[in-house]
């Protein structure tokens, strides 16, 4: 019982990472209705461009947020300059556009910063936290941020006018039109909002991961499946997702004989795939009726 | 008096395809006016072209301003709300958030409370509903909350396209009844593009009656509703 | 309370794409065919590698173009079937001595029964959960043909390797040479019958499944049944691409199926233009050459110029090649009306 009650509590810990990152898929899906495989790349990119300015002097806060401030203005700039345009576009063809940005960012990251991977600093620091070896301060600092941010999401999405009109415009944008929402420019906002998530994910993530290159491939992967377990509809949902596939691949990890570290990411899917056949817009998403 | 909307030669197209063919009418302020016409005569389109939903030519003017470039959102800021076929309920929300989102384009936030509370007293369903999902509302009070948002933009000018479409006759009758309040205690000036030719000849005043993307008939709506022509194929009798 | 979203007109995923528009006209398609067969006798060794690649690709592209413009349902796991046919294919050959060409069918039914039973649970998604659907099968692929428990069918980590086959009869020509003339025969086949199939009853169930899914079952189809066959068929087609692969490179390991070529032979479809078969020479074109170029103009930043080129292509024409054949098209009868 105690092994059964330490796994799971490994598992928020690593889930945590999920979740951080499923929170920026959702946003972005909300704004846009696709998926963005560009995501863990530009997060990516983000955490470089903080680790940079802590090279250069600045303090880790100062680099926190003056990062937050660029990832939301690169976020916006991408969607004006790269996917304005493919608007109306079939849907196809702009998920080609994710990965060639995909492309694109990790290959321009991988020369300016090399691929060696780098140390990243937390401020939280990394001793066990109260007493557990299992989670340590930084994890349950991840987790705190990650929270922080879903109610700050939740008040922004509930109470805000801008909230409001963004909402309008991913759920109906003719109608939202005819209220007088300028809905291209509320899906500008959506990237911006997404991509400083999206940061703050990365520098999150990198304490545990370390920082090089290709350090989101994987994040993303489970981001994904976090976000689309707990519903994409749904930021509370993406993030209680986050957290139980983290759970889950731990107690699959101890549990199940023969699997190794190689037959986890399988399992994880397979039970997502097993958990969308049965309920396909995820454990806390809202079904969507189509009226024929 | 000058008209308040004005449009000439109004062309519009759906891909290939030419739906209105040169139509020109104009509105006066304060009017209350109708637009009628059988399936596919092209009405839904001219609401439409107003508010540059679909690729239109010839010139629009709304209050002298010409505003046939201008993207729908920005047509709509200039006090041009328009209830489009369907309703376009945000059906996700609460009929208090579709209420907040009709006066979302509005700068003075202090008043929006109070335009809340007034469309309340319009129309009294609302009020009891106003947590509720908009799409748990019935067709007819979704309609009351089409029109309301509509007037949560404080509009100069409203388009209704077929508000009684899909209504019983008698939540029909009390919805003409409130737009016709609207227009003479609001000022708000009123296009309504309607099938049931009876009714809105009873409300409007002025109206047009469009065939094929033309305008065939404009006038009063009274000697409109008298018109030989119109009774047999617009009212059947 | 029920929270339900309207959609009252929902736009298709994928664009309907006619069905005579899905096909290139005869004369064209001579002209090509005519190419195909004499460019090798004139080239190099590996030129003629490289051709017998991009035909096998383009047996994987248009598997895929034949399940997402023929029935409108995507899929990012094509690296799982294209595996799957390598995999048959490279251990009959190796394991039961059988004869390479025989190997192929096999490695088709294989795949079309695994794309079968796949499209069961994937009948149940749609859109973005079908692509992830899909997404963790191909992600999931390369470990489990690592597995131990079948390390001695599938050499685990170190793979298998394949013997290249000689032309039959005493024919004077290289190994290489006669496995291209091989593979276009075999490719030339099933592009014909790829065709026939969307021109079938069949054809036009998938048509109206990927246009209006809730109207073709008003109409009787059976979309269930038809959406799991399309599945078989584009995983089947991909099996018999993945099984030639496989003799041709005379290789196979896990790590030569990860979701990259699933991410490629997407981008092929893209480029080729989704719904229209003869794209995907095209996009196994891009997909094969535009690396080696990118790698070319900037080694360090050969992603990036990859990332540049395929943004070029989907700004400049992003219906793909398709787009360009109907200008192509309109130009040529403007020019003979003058």
């Amino acid at each position: 019982m105690e092994l059964f009650a330490n796994q799971v509590l490994a598992g928020i810990a690593t889930g945590a990472i999920y979740a951080c990152m499923a929170l920026a898929v959702v946003m972005i899906y909300q704004a846009i209705d696709h998926l963005n495989f560009a995501q863990g790349e530009m997060a990516m990119f983000s955490t470089f461009v903080s680790w940079q300015l802590m090279q250069w002097g600045v303090p880790y806060w100062g680099a926190f947020v003056l990062t937050v401030a660029f990832s939301f203005a690169a976020g916006i700039i991408i969607e004006r300059l790269l996917f304005k345009p493919l608007a109306k576009a079939p849907i196809l063809t702009n998920v080609a556009g994710f990965i060639a940005l995909y492309a694109i960012i990790n290959s321009v990251a991988g020369l300016i910063w090399d691929f060696t991977i780098k140390q990243y600093p937390t401020p939280f620091g990394s001793s066990p936290f109260l007493g557990s070896q299992l989670i340590s301060t930084h994890q349950a600092g991840m987790i705190g941020i990650t929270l922080l941010m879903l109610l700050l999401l939740f008040f922004f999405f509930r109470f805000t006018r801008v909230g409001l009109a963004m909402r309008a415009a991913a759920s109906l944008p003719e109608s939202a039109r005819l209220v007088g929402i300028n809905t291209s420019w509320m899906i500008a906002l959506g990237w911006g909002m997404a991509s400083a998530i999206g940061s703050i994910a990365g520098m999150m993530i990198a304490p545990v991961v370390f920082l090089e290159p290709n350090m989101m491939l994987g994040v993303l992967i489970y981001g994904f499946a976090a976000a689309v377990l707990g519903g994409l509809t749904s930021p509370f949902g993406a993030v209680m997702g986050g957290f139980l596939v983290g759970i889950f691949e731990n107690l699959v990890g101890t549990y199940i004989p023969g699997v190794g570290n190689e037959l986890k990411l399988p399992i994880a899917l397979a039970l997502i795939i097993v958990v969308l056949v049965v309920k396909p817009a995820g454990l806390f998403g809202r079904a969507i009726v189509k009226r024929v | 008096m000058t008209a308040m909307l004005n449009v000439k030669d109004l062309r519009a197209y759906y891909g290939q395809v030419q739906a209105l063919h040169g139509l020109s009418f104009s509105l006066n302020e304060g009017s209350l006016t109708t637009l009628l016409g059988a399936n596919g005569a092209g009405k839904t389109t001219t609401l439409r072209a107003i508010c540059n939903m679909v690729r239109s030519t010839g010139a629009i003017e709304f209050e002298g301003k010409p505003i046939g470039t201008r993207s729908t959102e920005n047509v709509v800021r200039l006090g041009i709300a328009h209830v489009p076929q369907g309703r376009g309920t945000f059906t996700n929300m609460t009929v208090e958030e579709n209420l907040q989102l009709g006066a979302i384009s509005r700068s003075d936030k202090n008043a929006i409370g109070s335009d809340i509370e007034r469309m309340y007293e319009h129309f009294p369903v609302l009020k009891q509903r106003y947590t509720q999902q908009a799409g748990t509302l019935s067709g007819g009070e979704q309609q009351m909350l089409a029109v309301a948002r509509a007037l949560m933009l404080r509009p100069r000018l409203m388009l209704l396209d077929e508000p009684s479409f899909g209504l019983a006759p008698l939540i029909v009758r009390d919805l003409f009844r409130i737009l016709g309040k609207i227009n003479r205690e609001e000022k708000v000036t009123i296009l309504v593009v309607e099938q049931n030719a009876q009714l809105a000849l009873e409300l409007a005043d002025q109206a047009y009656v469009i065939e094929t993307g033309r305008i065939v008939m404009s006038g009063n709506a009274k000697d409109i509703a008298n018109n030989e022509d119109v009774r047999k194929s617009y009212l059947g009798y | 309370m029920s929270a339900a979203e309207e959609i009252v007109t929902e736009a298709a995923a994928v664009e309907a794409v006619p069905k005579r528009a899905m096909t290139l006209g005869y004369g064209t398609s001579l002209v090509v065919l005519a190419a195909l067969i004499l460019i090798p006798l004139f080239v190099k060794n590996f030129i003629i590698f490289q051709m017998t690649m991009l035909l096998i690709y383009a047996l994987a592209v248009m598997a895929l173009n034949i399940l997402t413009g023929g029935s409108g349902q995507f899929s990012l796991g094509q690296s799982a079937f294209y595996a799957v046919g390598a995999y048959t294919s490279a251990i009959l050959m190796e394991h039961a001595g059988m004869n390479y060409a025989l190997t192929l069918p096999i490695a088709g039914i294989v795949c079309f029964g695994f794309g079968f039973l796949f499209g069961q649970p994937a009948l149940r998604l749609s859109g973005v959960y079908l692509a992830l659907a899909t997404f963790a099968l191909a992600t999931a692929m390369p470990q489990l043909l690592k597995l131990g428990y079948f390390e001695h069918w599938t050499g685990g980590v170190q793979g298998l390797v394949v013997t290249k086959p000689d032309a039959p009869f005493g024919l004077p020509m290289s190994q290489d040479m006669w496995l291209y003339y091989f593979t276009l025969a075999v490719s030339i086949g099933i592009y014909i019958a790829s065709v026939n199939l969307l021109r079938s009853r069949s054809g036009r169930a998938f048509m109206a499944i990927r246009d209006n899914e809730i109207a073709a079952s008003a109409m009787g189809v059976d979309v269930a049944l038809y959406k799991t066959l399309a599945f078989g068929v584009s995983a089947g087609i991909t099996g018999v691409a993945g099984g030639l692969g496989a003799i041709a490179v005379q290789f196979v390991a896990p790590d030569g199926y990860t979701i990259q070529l699933a991410i490629s032979l997407f981008l092929g479809m893209v480029v080729g233009g989704v719904g229209w078969l003869p794209g995907s020479i095209v996009g196994s074109a891009f997909i094969i050459f535009v690396p080696n170029i990118a790698e070319g103009i900037s080694k360090g930043l050969s992603g990036a110029v990859f990332g540049v080129l395929l943004f070029l292509v989907i700004f400049l024409v992003p219906h793909g090649a398709r787009q360009v054949a109907i200008v192509a098209q309109q130009l040529a009868a403007k020019l003979k009306k003058n």
